[in-house]
């Protein structure tokens, strides 16, 4: 087992209490991302678990995410409240957590997908920015 | 919901017709408005199905009814209560989220917030009444009196009255904690106020009914986000609560669930079982009778539960708790024969689950008719 994940930032706090493996839900839980790799792998369906529906005693989801570790990529979104998106050593498995303004975890989820959606430029900021640069060249044409 | 907190100076008129130009405009338009991103929304999204304990597969259905919901009005009357509902709900931990929420909907009405008082309070809920007749979102927390009406009034108004009043325009209402859910505290034996719920006198519109002592503010926030989500309610139990939130028993979530299976328990709150964080079942916990989402929503910052904390459950969802026979009071003992069979497979363990599930409703419904006080003896065993 490798070391326990090390945040991206300093903001991220994990569990601190580690005990006993209490809901054995830890190892089924690795067993569906592995089943969820199989599924992109043969159809490309891709996956998300939602770690907050599911009940984990202390310390068992630091077990879940000092599993899955850390990989080649790291993102930051800074929008209401950073987001964290770890393509974890796993390629293929995301670890991505989404922060309140106070630095709280409102949500954590693990996907399984080549790109996690919100990584991806959406099509109506494409659409905005179309505009918003066609609005400063037009305005700007001596300065730029 | 800030905006008319910080409009004081602005007359009730005033107050719902800058509100009223702020309704036409749907959730999308408004978070566009504020320079909110479609990406920043998918995240906002994100959270909101964690947090009614939606599949993800519905982030992209619940992005695209949202965009397209317009604000409703909301009218939250607060009767005989402590306004720990209402700190539950200001005090979430998920702000972002929250803030977002509030923003969305269009708050005409509730006394412990908003900035006027007495008959100015009085005079904007019936603008908003009036404005949104049909359409608007009734929210309730605390029980009637039905004894005195003198037991609790607002600006004069009895609390039967205005509930009656304002519940005939609503589209819809819901019953925020357990003195309005059931009768709550008030409605504990010996009854003095003839306390009674939301449910007790409104027959003919859809109530949702949200209790706990206090609820947790994102089963409150959930249930406001599916409504202006869907437009719709969301599927209810048989007493009313909303299944996604209530439809499992905080024992068949609790993470302290294996070692009831293994017939491991706590004898007292400083053994080694206490200690060692075994089932509390023994002292008094509720939680197999107990229909919440404590144990996965948790609590304060998402940090933990009272049975994580190392307190049983009391049970503080479900009609009548109070009156249940102590807290401390163990619900039944477990038999070796259920012990026994539990260890062996999961599908013993729920068998035995259900079945000591019926025992304890069994128990708990006798300890309600033949009511003992709970003593202070009864706090220290």
């Amino acid at each position: 087992m490798s070391e326990v994940a090390t945040p991206v930032s300093g903001e991220i706090k994990f569990n601190i209490q580690v005990s006993d493996e209490l809901t054995q839900n830890v190892k089924p839980l690795l067993h569906e991302i592995k089943h969820a790799l199989e599924s992109l792998i043969e159809n490309g369906d891709t996956s998300i678990i939602d770690l907050r529906s599911i009940p984990l005693a202390p310390g068992e989801e630091d077990r879940i995410l000092d599993t899955l570790g850390k990989g080649e990529v790291q993102a930051k979104l800074e929008s209401l409240g950073l987001s964290e998106i770890i393509e974890t050593q796993y390629a293929g498995v995301w670890v991505v957590t989404h922060y309140n303004d106070d630095g709280n975890i409102i949500s954590r989820f693990i996907e399984v997908t080549t790109m996690p959606s919100i990584l991806s430029s959406q099509t109506e900021d494409v659409m905005a920015a179309y505009s918003s640069l066609t609005l400063d060249l037009d305005e700007n044409q001596e300065t730029i | 919901m800030t905006d008319r907190i910080n409009n004081k100076d602005k007359s009730p008129a005033d107050l719902v017709q800058l509100e009223k130009s702020r309704l036409d405009k749907t959730l999308g338009e408004t978070l566009r408005s504020q320079g909110i991103s479609r990406r920043s929304f998918l995240k906002f999204c994100a959270a909101t199905a964690s947090m009614m304990a939606m599949s993800p597969a519905m982030i992209p259905k619940i992005a695209h009814a949202l965009e397209n919901a317009r604000r409703p009005s909301v009218i939250w009357l607060s009767f005989q209560e402590c306004t720990g509902c209402t700190e539950s709900l200001t005090r979430a931990h998920a702000s972002t989220v929250e803030s977002l929420i509030f923003d969305s909907i269009s708050l005409d009405y509730h006394h412990t917030l908003q900035a006027a008082a007495g008959h100015a309070a009085e005079e904007a809920r019936e603008i908003a009444m009036e404005e949104n007749y049909g359409k608007y979102l009734l929210v309730v927390d605390g029980s009637i009196p039905m004894d005195n009406p003198g037991y609790s009034t607002i600006a004069g108004i009895s609390n039967y009255d205005m509930l009656m009043d304002t519940a005939k325009g609503a589209a819809a209402i819901i019953a925020v904690g357990t003195c309005a859910t059931y009768g709550g505290i008030p409605h504990a034996d010996p009854n003095p106020t003839g306390a009674v719920s939301v449910g007790d006198l409104i027959k003919d519109k859809p109530i949702i009914n949200v209790p706990g002592c206090p609820p947790i503010p994102v089963v409150i926030t959930g249930v406001l986000t599916h409504f202006l989500t869907f437009g719709s309610i969301p599927e209810l139990d048989h007493i009313g609560r909303p299944k996604v939130f209530y439809g499992q028993s905080i024992h068949d979530r609790c993470y302290r669930r294996p070692f009831y299976d293994k017939g491991l328990f706590a004898e007292t709150f400083d053994d080694e079982g206490a200690k060692k964080g075994w089932c509390l079942y023994k002292l008094g916990c509720k939680g197999p009778t107990t229909y919440n989402a404590c144990a996965t929503a948790k609590w304060n910052d998402g940090t933990s539960f009272p049975i994580e904390a190392g307190h049983p459950c009391i049970g503080c969802s479900e009609p009548d708790f109070w009156d249940g026979g102590g807290f401390y009071k163990a619900l039944s003992m477990p038999t070796a024969n259920i012990t026994e069979t539990a260890i062996y497979t999961a599908a013993g363990a729920a068998a035995a689950g259900v079945a000591l599930g019926a025992m304890n409703r069994s128990k708990k419904n006798s300890a309600a008719a033949a009511h003992s006080d709970t003593t202070i003896d009864d706090l220290e065993k």
